[in-house]
């Protein structure tokens, strides 16, 4: 009989309360998504569809609640509007575009 | 006049042409998918000869879409009583081969009537699900049919054990009827669960992605705990709901059947080697219940699933317990949003349904992140705290290693009126662990310490010497004894022999609300 090494498992580290523990990750602990703050000045389409209306364009001063595209998807049009006061920094698509989900449509600064 | 021997034969020929399913075509595709019919699979988890059909000359009640035109056998659903290890049982499977399982008006029908029976005759339901899903052309009435399902699911909720078997497609509504009931198997390569099919989302949100990756066996077992039993052939999903009824009462006013009494296999599972002292190093806690329990036959329940705990089924002295164990292998043995999760239904099933609990407790505490902030640990680690709280069960605490602030407190510990807290020499009961207390608790003393460094060394142990032990505990009665390692099967025996006729009453009330 041969000897069949025992392949070491991949011990990691972990601090929990100020101590470090030696132990193994699951592959949801290693798959899990670093934290992004929220940046209310970049708009992302949160459903893929298409640019049906855009109503700014670069320069305009926009306040909280202005309507800034409308987004069509799954037979509705969805109203994107300003979160923020501020100027339109760029527009980053046209009406009749078809987008995909997460694309950045328009920020402000 | 015709005779009995010939009405007979008429009955024959009758319940052969009912039970040939879909026909010879659609079985050999089935069998061609490695899935067996529905009648072979209900045969397979039956005890022999002990399967008795009903509703077998059931017709489907479509009208519209020139349904009246069609004969579906059974209306593609086979149930009926049997047994498994002599234990009552009532049983359904749905049969892919005709109209794909759909679940139309009296296929639902057929599946409440037996769930009915279940209750009436208090035995656990077994639901073995293998269907495209509602039968369209059969419109309101196959909704209606799913709502009459979920609702007996949850009324038999903690009456009658509820198994659900995903041996096929379970799509859409149908989802839920699993996701009511207390245990899940799947199959690899065999089982799918989603509410949403890749189809869909790929023309809604333009993501693609397989039917195994998004609700697949392994997906199920691992990522979002769903399912609790996980097996690589149905043959092999048989024999773990076999050997799971051997662990479970037939309904909540029974006990477990005790089973001969067996030693645990103490040369292999060795205390002394299994287990380091020092705290920050991992080993695996299943051995330690192994070193524990009868024959060292721990059955585990969602093996794969927030492995950073461990639940399932054990016997002692022949008697059905249920262990929940931190597993300082893997994530240190924290609490997390998944853990608490699985810890919670467990210990929810077993208080339902007469089970008593052991508890081995090492775990650091909570598992720091954003991500579980954001996810709601808050929430869901308030639901193990309300699941110890509540149950009634005999409560049996193993403090093993270290027991750190919130999460000593969760794993039932006496103030969530555990029975009896046991404690090995090893035990760190403490707000935190020696480095960190001493950190905050030091902190000036160590700034301006000509050297930092030691004097931090010198006051972690300090800190080790007078807290890291169960003795503090101990001296204010929270640990009730605290016990030699080798002797904790003898300890837990007693526990268990004591509590016996253990009856805790709780304050009246329609019900809880629990952190859900």
């Amino acid at each position: 009989m041969k000897n069949s090494k025992k392949s070491e498992p991949n011990f990691r580290k972990l601090t929990v309360l100020g101590e470090e523990y030696t132990t193994l990750y699951t592959r949801k602990y290693e798959n899990r998504k670093p934290h992004k703050p929220a940046d209310h000045k970049k708009l992302y389409s949160f459903i893929p569809g298409k640019i049906k209306d855009v109503f700014v364009e670069k320069g305009v001063a926009v306040s909280p609640g202005d309507k800034l595209l409308i987004l069509e998807a799954m037979k509705m049009d969805n109203e994107i509007i300003a979160p923020v006061a501020g100027t339109v920094k760029k527009v980053y698509v046209v009406s009749g575009q078809m987008v995909a989900k997460n694309e950045l449509l328009i920020e402000i600064s | 006049m015709t005779t009995l021997r010939q009405r007979t034969e008429e009955l024959r020929r009758r319940m052969r042409g009912a039970s040939r399913g879909g026909g010879e075509a659609a079985i050999e595709k089935q069998k061609a998918t490695g899935k067996m019919t529905a009648r072979e699979r209900i045969l397979a988890v039956l005890d022999s000869g002990s399967f008795h059909e009903y509703d077998l000359f059931v017709e489907h009640a479509g009208k519209d879409f020139d349904m009246d035109k069609k004969y579906f056998p059974g209306d593609g659903v086979v149930t009926g009583t049997g047994t498994i290890n002599g234990f009552p049982i009532c049983i359904y499977a749905q049969d892919f081969t005709v109209a794909g399982g759909s679940l139309g008006y009296m296929h639902a029908k057929k599946i409440t009537k037996i769930m009915d029976h279940a209750m009436k005759l208090k035995v656990p339901c077994i639901g073995i699900n293998d269907s495209g899903g509602a039968r369209i052309q059969e419109g309101v009435n196959s909704l209606a049919g799913y709502g009459e399902i979920f609702f007996r699911n949850t009324q038999a909720s903690g009456v009658i054990p509820q198994i659900s078997v995903i041996l096929g497609p379970c799509a859409g509504g149908a989802v839920y009827s699993p996701a009511l009931t207390d245990f899940v198997f799947v199959v690899d390569k065999i089982s799918k669960m989603f509410i949403t099919g890749p189809e869909v989302i790929k023309t809604v949100l333009g993501e693609e992605i397989s039917m195994e990756d998004l609700g697949g066996a392994a997906v199920h077992s691992e990522i979002t705990g769903n399912a609790h039993f996980f097996a690589t052939s149905e043959n092999e999903c048989f024999d773990q709901i076999k050997k799971l009824m051997s662990f479970i009462p037939w309904n909540n006013t029974k006990k477990a059947d005790p089973f001969p009494i067996k030693k645990p296999k103490n040369k292999v599972f060795k205390l002394t080697e299994i287990f380091p002292t020092d705290s920050k190093k991992p080993y695996d806690v299943r051995l330690v219940i192994k070193a524990i329990c009868d024959d060292s036959d721990f059955f585990e329940v969602h093996e794969r699933f927030a492995a950073n705990i461990v639940v399932g089924f054990a016997r002692m002295n022949g008697q059905s317990v249920g262990f929940v164990a931190n597993q300082p292998m893997v994530l240190a043995g924290v609490l997390d949003v998944d853990s608490s999760d699985k810890a919670a239904r467990f210990i929810r099933f077993c208080d339902a349904f007469n089970i008593p609990l052991v508890t081995l407790v090492d775990l650091p505490g909570y598992l720091p992140g954003i991500d579980q902030e954001h996810a709601g640990v808050i929430r869901h680690g308030a639901k193990v705290l309300y699941a110890y709280s509540e149950a009634t069960v005999p409560k049996i605490t193993v403090i093993l290693r270290k027991a750190y602030g919130g999460g000593y407190i969760a794993m039932c510990s006496n103030h969530l009126k555990a029975d009896f807290v046991l404690a090995w020499p090893t035990a760190e009961i403490a707000v935190m662990g020696p480095e960190g207390a001493a950190n905050i608790i030091f902190r000036n003393e160590i700034q301006n310490a000509p050297n930092p460094e030691e004097a931090r060394k010198k006051k972690i142990e300090e800190y080790k010497e007078k807290f890291a032990n169960p003795y503090v505990a101990a001296a204010f009665g929270y640990v009730d004894a605290v016990i030699e390692p080798l002797k904790t099967r003898e300890f837990i025996l007693h526990a268990l022999e004591i509590s016996a006729q253990k009856k805790e009453d709780r304050p009246v009330k329609k019900h809880g609300i629990p952190p859900f």
